[in-house]
């Protein structure tokens, strides 16, 4: 659908996958703990598919924020290879890696951390631009008025400073930053969970106004099961450095295969009273174990409802192969039986 | 009817800065029963928090509560002195924050930490708040009490750590418990435990409790009842059956529908609430709401509505209420804000200026 719209050039591929993951790994050493390592991201393979928004969830510490790193050439791998656009960018240097980071671009959490206090806003937005020698003064000083007018904000306000705005603009100002160069990629990394309600379904919105007016593809990481539902085409959930379940937006909710997903959904409160009478959580004991001793075998199993330890859950890793709907994939030994 | 446990009559709790006065509280009337749940919802600087430490007397500099009454069991608080302020603290009413880490002692044990809030009050001996602790931490269901009553707050995990707040709230058997913002800095599956623990010790222990939280599932999830803040104000007020099935103020609709639902596939897009809460420093004329309003007419923009009854037992300030808006005004208040002419120009071949330089 979008592929028809882009003047194709001669090299296209017909390849529907935008980011391909494939074994990636990223360990970071922790001094004084006997040359340990903090196994952030441990095995995690992932395709994400041109135009897709795909969601991306876990509990704090379960490595996403660091595969969003890892995949936007921001963290140097491991092990492994990511594969953007038919490149592996984990082999890139230089120029070529700076093409690549054209074409990816990221939006941070924090409004109040990701923006230079000291840089107007118009420079803020500008500086892709001049980072990458897009366009001459004026059409680019013209190019952060449009970009400021796109994500609804007075495109006279170019000469302040991010102190004088809210929250909410200011994650706008984050997303014009992010659309200056036309990226065809952009990782939101908890874009909204530091807004408010009214505020974050303004962000929301126009988040998806932009991913169907520029054909965008989106990889939302979040916390929030319910905004990730709303933003995802498909959604992949995180556990401890691994990928246990991918599925389509609402197959995730309906036919989950992991016992892991299942109570994650099964915790979130729904506004609704009725729902919230009936809605029965299925309370994990305990809390996700470390990263740098992660459990044996399958690493949900000491807080797995349905695990067999000792037994295959806590002897044998439990591969991500087809279960359920088509287009579903899960990590678990008695995938669907929770 | 028997008289509610606390009772706050036209609060009105002030800020004093050298810019203005701000009105954080502007005449919030409300009340709690004994053994009942009531969520106060709103978003940042709606005032809901402050109306919480005004009940405590714990209003942080410059604030002061400058008129109204909070009658707790027939006395007001805000005439207390301050013996009697001390006592009624913890003992009557106890308080629990969101983010745990920060609001316990890094350098004291988690067990004298309870410990102390108990005798403080001389209503338990040293020896029978040491036995206190190690009950109270259990019926929270800290695993192990017995050893973790000698770990610092730092050993404990997130949610262990707003078990031990829990424990320590309700330490001296306080009639009622305001939780603000609970379970916001936990993790999900963190975060169904805590709720999970709270509806059991409202059960348990009968011990009332008020919700301050700006997520509506929660609400959903824990209250009976529901009070629903803004620009300092109550804009309505019911059971929660009723509020959630049918909000009568424009902007607890909103409210209602600017968040997603995890259980239902996306259908519609969500309702977003044009521009930004008021600046409390200078309020807007009429309903506080207007200017953000999708359903305002004339009168809003002068005359602001009293709290009035629309319902059996729901409050509503408001003088269009939802029952009257027209389907297509629904409509119209969802639609895309996205300016079409940016979007065009953004667009338009070359708009790029560096050609398509990009990866192949």
């Amino acid at each position: 659908m979008q592929a028809a719209e882009r003047p194709a050039p001669l090299a296209v591929k017909a390849d529907p996958v935008l980011l391909r993951v494939k074994g990636v790994y990223k360990y970071f050493s922790v001094s004084g703990f006997g040359g340990s390592f903090v196994r952030a991201v441990d095995g995690v393979d992932l395709e994400i598919r041109r135009g897709e928004a795909l969601g991306l969830v876990g509990e704090s510490g379960c490595g996403k924020s660091t595969l969003a790193r890892l995949i936007t050439a921001l963290l140097p791998v491991t092990a492994g290879e990511i594969t953007f656009d038919g490149q592996d960018i984990t082999k890139l240097r230089g120029t070529k890696l700076r093409r690549v980071r054209r074409k990816m671009q990221m939006i941070f959490q924090d409004p109040f951390a990701s923006l230079d206090p000291r840089m107007t806003v118009g420079d803020i937005i500008q500086e892709p631009l001049d980072n990458f020698h897009v366009g001459s003064g004026k059409q680019k000083h013209e190019r952060v008025q449009e970009l400021l007018r796109l994500v609804g904000l007075n495109p006279n306000f170019t000469n302040r400073y991010p102190h004088e705005f809210s929250g909410g603009q200011r994650q706008r100002i984050g997303i014009a930053r992010a659309l200056a160069v036309n990226p065809s990629f952009i990782v939101c990394d908890e874009a909204v969970s530091a807004l408010d309600v009214s505020i974050a379904a303004q962000i929301i919105n126009l988040l998806q106004d932009l991913q169907r007016e520029f054909n965008l593809t989106y990889l939302f990481i979040a916390h929030d099961l319910a905004v990730v539902r709303h933003l995802s085409d498909r959604i992949a959930v995180m556990y401890l450095g691994k990928v246990v379940e991918t599925a389509g937006r609402n197959d995730i909710y309906d036919h989950n295969q992991h016992p892991y997903t299942k109570a994650l959904l099964s915790s979130i409160p729904v506004p609704d009273p009725d729902v919230e009478l009936r809605r029965a959580p299925i309370l994990l004991e305990g809390e996700i174990p470390s990263p740098v001793n992660p459990p044996s075998g399958c690493r949900f199993h000491p807080r797995c409802p349905i695990a067999r330890a000792p037994g295959i859950c806590s002897e044998q890793e439990p591969l991500l192969e087809p279960h359920g709907q088509p287009d579903q994939m899960a990590a678990c030994h008695f995938a669907g039986q929770a | 009817m028997a008289a509610p446990l606390l009772e706050i009559e036209d609060l009105h709790t002030q800020f004093f800065t050298s810019r203005g006065v701000v009105r954080a509280v502007d005449g919030v009337s409300l009340h709690v029963d004994a053994g009942e749940t009531l969520g106060v919802v709103g978003e940042s600087g709606c005032g809901k928090t402050i109306t919480a430490l005004s009940i405590l007397r714990l209003v942080p500099d410059p604030g002061r509560i400058t008129s109204g009454r909070i009658m707790f069991r027939g006395q007001d608080v805000t005439k207390m002195d301050d013996t009697e302020i001390r006592a009624f603290r913890g003992n009557d009413v106890a308080m629990i924050f969101q983010d745990p880490m920060t609001s316990l002692n890094p350098v004291t044990k988690i067990g004298p930490q309870i410990e102390e809030a108990m005798t403080a009050h001389d209503r338990f001996t040293r020896e029978q708040a040491r036995t206190r602790v190690i009950e109270l931490l259990t019926r929270v269901r800290v695993p192990s009490a017995e050893k973790r009553v000698h770990d610092y707050p730092h050993q404990f995990s997130g949610g262990m750590r707003q078990r031990a707040m829990i424990a320590m709230g309700l330490s001296n058997e306080p009639s009622l418990l305001i939780a603000d913002e609970p379970t916001t800095a936990l993790d999900v599956t963190v975060q169904a435990q805590i709720i999970q623990l709270m509806k059991q010790l409202n059960r348990e222990l009968g011990t009332a409790m008020m919700l301050i939280t700006h997520n509506m599932a929660l609400v959903a999830s824990l209250c009976q009842r529901v009070v629903v803040m803004y620009a300092g104000r109550v804009v309505e007020e019911g059971p929660v059956e009723r509020i959630f099935k049918s909000p009568q103020h424009p902007y607890t609709w909103s409210l209602l529908r600017s968040v997603p639902r995890v259980d239902e596939a996306r259908k519609d897009r969500l309702v977003s609430i044009k521009g930004l809460p008021p600046d409390l420093l200078n309020p807007p004329p009429g309903c506080k709401f207007h200017p953000r309003c999708p359903f305002v007419v004339d009168r809003c923009k002068v005359e602001e509505p009293p709290l009035a009854e629309v319902d059996v037992n729901q409050l509503a300030r408001c003088w269009v209420l939802m029952r009257t808006v027209t389907d297509s005004a629904v409509i119209a208040a969802k639609a895309s804000a996205l300016s079409v002419d940016a979007v065009q120009k953004l667009k338009a071949p070359g708009a790029d200026h560096g050609g398509d330089a990009g990866v192949v």
